[in-house]
């Protein structure tokens, strides 16, 4: 654990991370800016993990096993969602959300 | 000492996330998300998560960002700016995330953590056998179960972003 810092403390950061996410995730108009927005919200979840694990539970790795299964998932999701991205661009030419209303290949 | 680390890591953080969904430049905005993931693997080997930090600083810094900067250049003009959402809609949705953030506060400053003090160092070692443990409480079968979906969500992608060949058809919905 980290010395002089409370758990109290890094739950406060992670919080204000996750609303930063929350916020760009609603006002953003682009596939791409909603996409990086997804990846700080799941950041900030996979420091809770951490950090709890760590400060409540130390002699378990529990917290470190989901954060790691995350941040697979999370690695397995960008990629699809570029790919998706990518096609969507090629067929409609636009990667604007407002342009985004077919769904057919 | 440390405590000054951490909350140098915290302000670089905060600042870069909220340029990172506020910036009217797309290319900008990723890189500002790069310094968040590099604070994040930071406040990791500050707790003492070593490989942790490793595979953040590999799969996030390393790999997710790359990808998002090939799709960035490959789908806008470099000096295109964003469009952003009404001036009310901002500060509307400012609020709602206040209104979020201060019942998170409440609920987590009015809630006492049972906090351990320790020392414990986490090896690799620990984490692998750990992972691949058989006995109840190991998660071998997750790990399994993630490395399908890595294989599927790979094949997926593959699929997805080949695509057809631009026929006729296509060139007139361009």
């Amino acid at each position: 654990m980290i010395a002089g810092i409370s758990i109290y403390e890094i739950l406060t950061v992670t919080s204000i991370l996750f609303f930063i996410g929350v916020y760009g995730f609603i006002t953003r108009k682009n596939l791409i800016s909603i996409l990086m927005s997804i990846e700080l919200i799941l950041n900030a979840s996979v420091i809770n993990f951490v950090v709890i694990n760590k400060y409540l539970y130390p002699d378990l790795l529990q917290g470190v096993f989901f954060s790691i299964f995350i941040i697979a998932v999370a690695a397995a999701e960008t990629a699809l969602a570029v790919a998706i991205i990518i096609n969507l661009y090629r067929q409609i030419a636009s990667v604007e959300v407002k342009d985004t209303e077919t769904m057919k290949y | 000492m440390e405590r000054y680390i951490f909350y140098i890591l915290a302000l670089i953080m905060i600042v870069f996330a909220i340029a990172s969904v506020t910036s009217k430049k797309m290319l900008r905005s990723v890189i500002y998300l790069l310094f968040v993931l590099c604070g994040i693997a930071g406040i990791y080997f500050l707790i003492d998560y070593n490989f942790l930090a490793a595979i953040q600083l590999t799969v996030y810094a390393g790999g997710i960002i790359v990808l998002i900067i090939f799709s960035v250049v490959l789908v806008h003009h470099i000096e295109m700016e964003l469009e952003l959402a009404k001036k009310s809609k901002q500060i509307l949705v400012g609020l709602a995330c206040l209104i979020g953030l201060g019942v998170f506060l409440t609920t987590i400053y009015s809630h006492p953590f049972n906090v351990v003090e320790n020392n414990i160092t986490t090896t690799t070692e620990d984490i692998g056998l750990g992972l691949l443990s058989y006995e109840t409480g190991g998660f071998i079968l997750p790990f399994e179960v993630i490395s399908v979906l890595l294989l599927a969500s790979m094949i997926g992608a593959i699929v997805i972003a080949k695509g057809k060949k631009l026929t006729d058809k296509n060139d007139s919905t361009l």
